[in-house]
C-alpha cells in the first residue's frame, strides 16, 4: 500500500521544547511542523542558538519534546518504551555529530562494529561488514587505528561508517562539518551526498555551512525556534563552491 | 501498535559481551584505571593495616610472658583475648571513612568523565541496563584488584609495625586465621564499596536521554 504517508519518513507536529535554566525557561523550539520524504537530502540552517541542534535531538529521538509529536516512519515516538526506542536508534537512525563522538578507547573497526554488537550480529559478520563500510568511506587502510591517531576528517568518516552500520533509513547529522577545514568539509558533504544517492538513505543535517546548500533537496531555515522558510535548492540563489582556498 | 509498524524491542546482550567490553576498556585506559584503582587500594591498605595491626599486637600481648603449656590452650587464650582500645576504634572508624570517601570519589569521577561516551552508546542502541552493567563490571574488577593488593600491602605494613614493637614474637603468636579473615572481608568490602560508588552515577547517566548525557560538561 504505497500511500503518501508511507513516503514520509519523519514528521513533526508542532514540536515545542523548553529548557529550564535556573529560574528562567528557555523555549528552544516554539512549534515546529515539518515532513521529510524518503530519500530526501535536507539541510536545517539557522544561526547558532536558533534551535537547530534541539530539533536534531527531537527528530533523532534523543530527547523528548515538551509538547507536540514526532513520528518516525509513521510511529509516534512518545508511545515507545525504552527498549523500543533503543531498537529504533540502533536500526533506523544513524547519527553523526559535530564532535565526531567516537569511543576513544576503540579502534575504527570496533567503533563501526559497536552498533552491530547492540543489534546482536555475530562477530564474523560484523567485522566483515565493518571493514566493508570503512572501505566505502575511504578508510580501508586505517581499520585498526584509534581515533586519536586519525585526523578530524578521518574521524568523521569513521563516524559516518558507524552511522551506516545497521543500514538505517535516516542519516542524521548535527553540524558534521563545523570542526573541519573547508576542503575536508567538502569531502564529507560529497560523501554524504553519495550515500544519499547510492543507498537511498534520507539525510537530515543541521548546519550553518553554506557548502551544504548545494547538495540539499530542500533547506529548512529556522530562527528563534520557529521555521522561517522552507526552500528548494533551485530557489536559493547562493553560489557556493567557487571560492578556492 | 509499535510492533505492527515493524518496531521491535532491543535485545538484551549476553553478559559475556559486557565483560569483554568492560575489560578492554580497563586495559586500554590502563593508567587512568590504575589511578581509580589506587583510590580503592589506599583505603583498603589503611583499613587492613589498622585492623590487622591491632589483631596481631593484641594476640602477641595476650600470649607474651605466659607459660606455654601446650599449643592448643595457647591458641585458645589468644582467641579469647583481643579487645581493642578506644584509640584503635577511633583509628578504624577513620580508616573506614577514608576508604568510603576515597572510593566513592574515584568512582564518581571515573563515570562522570565518560558521560559523552554513555550518550553516544545510547545513540547507537545500547539499553540503559547494558550501560549500568558495563560500569558495574568495570568498577567491580577495579575494586577487587585494588582491594586485594591494598589488603596485602596493608598486612605487610601491620607486620612491619609489630616487628618493630615485638620482634620475632610477631610471627610466633601470629593470629593467622583472624588476619586471613580480615583480608577476605576487606577485599569484599572494597569491591562492594566501589561497585556502590559506581552504581549511583552510572545509573543516573544511563537513565538520561542521550542528548542530555552528551550535553553534560565535566
Amino acid at each position: 500500500m504505497a500511500t503518501v504517508a508511507d513516503d514520509v519518513v519523519i514528521k513533526t507536529e508542532n514540536v515545542v521544547k523548553e529548557y529550564k535554566m535556573g529560574n528562567t525557561i528557555v523555549r528552544a523550539l516554539r512549534g515546529i511542523s515539518v515532513e521529510v520524504k524518503r530519500g530526501e537530502y535536507i539541510s536545517i540552517m539557522g544561526p547558532s542558538g536558533s534551535g537547530k541542534s534541539t530539533l536534531f535531538n527531537m527528530i533523532g529521538a534523543l530527547d523528548k519534546p515538551t509538547d507536540g509529536k514526532v513520528y518516525i516512519e509513521g510511529q509516534d515516538m512518545s508511545e515507545l518504551d525504552t527498549h523500543e526506542l533503543a531498537w529504533l536508534r540502533c536500526h533506523k537512525i544513524g547519527y553523526i555529530f559535530q564532535t565526531f563522538n567516537l569511543i576513544p578507547v576503540m579502534t575504527a573497526l570496533e567503533n563501526v562494529t559497536l552498533p552491530m554488537i547492540f543489534a546482536g550480529i555475530p562477530r564474523k559478520d560484523r567485522e566483515e561488514k565493518g571493514k566493508m563500510l570503512l572501505e566505502m568511506v575511504g578508510l580501508g587502510h586505517r581499520v585498526h587505528h584509534k581515533p586519536y591517531e586519525l585526523s578530524g576528517g578521518q574521524q568523521q568518516r569513521v563516524a559516518i561508517a558507524r552511522a551506516l552500520a545497521n543500514d538505517p533509513a535516516i542519516l542524521l547529522a548535527d553540524e558534521p562539518t563545523a570542526n573541519l577545514d573547508l576542503k575536508t568539509g567538502r569531502e564529507i558533504i560529497t560523501l554524504m551526498k553519495r550515500l544519499n544517492e547510492e543507498r537511498g538513505v534520507t539525510v537530515i543535517s543541521a548546519t550553518h555551512d553554506l557548502k551544504m546548500i548545494d547538495v540539499s533537496d530542500r533547506i529548512i531555515f529556522i530562527r528563534d525556534g520557529l521555521i522561517e522558510q522552507i526552500k528548494n535548492r533551485d530557489e536559493v540563489d547562493i553560489v557556493v563552491g567557487t571560492v578556492e582556498e | 501498535m509499535a510492533q505492527e509498524r515493524g518496531i521491535k524491542r532491543q535485545i538484551q546482550l549476553p553478559l559475556s559481551e559486557a565483560v569483554k567490553i568492560s575489560f578492554e576498556s580497563l586495559r586500554i585506559r590502563f593508567w587512568r584505571s590504575i589511578i581509580t584503582t589506587a583510590g580503592v587500594f589506599l583505603g583498603i591498605a589503611f583499613l587492613v593495616s589498622v585492623l590487622a595491626g591491632a589483631t596481631i599486637s593484641s594476640s602477641v600481648e595476650a600470649n607474651r610472658g605466659k607459660e606455654a603449656v601446650d599449643a592448643f590452650s595457647m591458641e585458645e587464650q589468644a582467641q579469647s583475648k583481643g579487645e581493642i582500645s578506644p584509640q584503635q576504634i577511633w583509628l578504624i572508624t577513620m580508616s573506614l571513612i577514608v576508604c568510603v570517601v576515597g572510593i566513592a570519589n574515584s568512582m564518581l569521577m571515573a563515570v562522570t568523565e565518560r558521560f559523552r561516551e554513555i550518550g553516544t552508546m545510547k545513540c547507537l542502541g545500547a539499553l540503559d541496563r547494558f550501560i549500568v552493567e558495563l560500569f558495574l563490571l568495570e568498577s567491580g574488577f577495579q575494586g577487587l584488584a585494588g582491594a586485594i593488593i591494598g589488603a596485602i600491602i596493608g598486612l605487610l605494613a601491620a607486620v612491619l609495625m609489630n616487628l618493630k614493637n615485638y620482634g620475632l614474637d610477631t610471627f610466633w603468636y601470629f593470629p593467622g586465621l583472624k588476619v586471613l579473615a580480615i583480608i577476605g572481608i576487606a577485599s569484599i568490602v572494597g569491591m562492594i564499596l566501589s561497585v556502590i560508588g559506581a552504581a549511583g552515577p552510572s545509573y543516573k547517566a544511563a537513565k538520561l536521554p542521550p542528548a542530555e548525557a552528551m550535553r553534560v560538561e565535566v
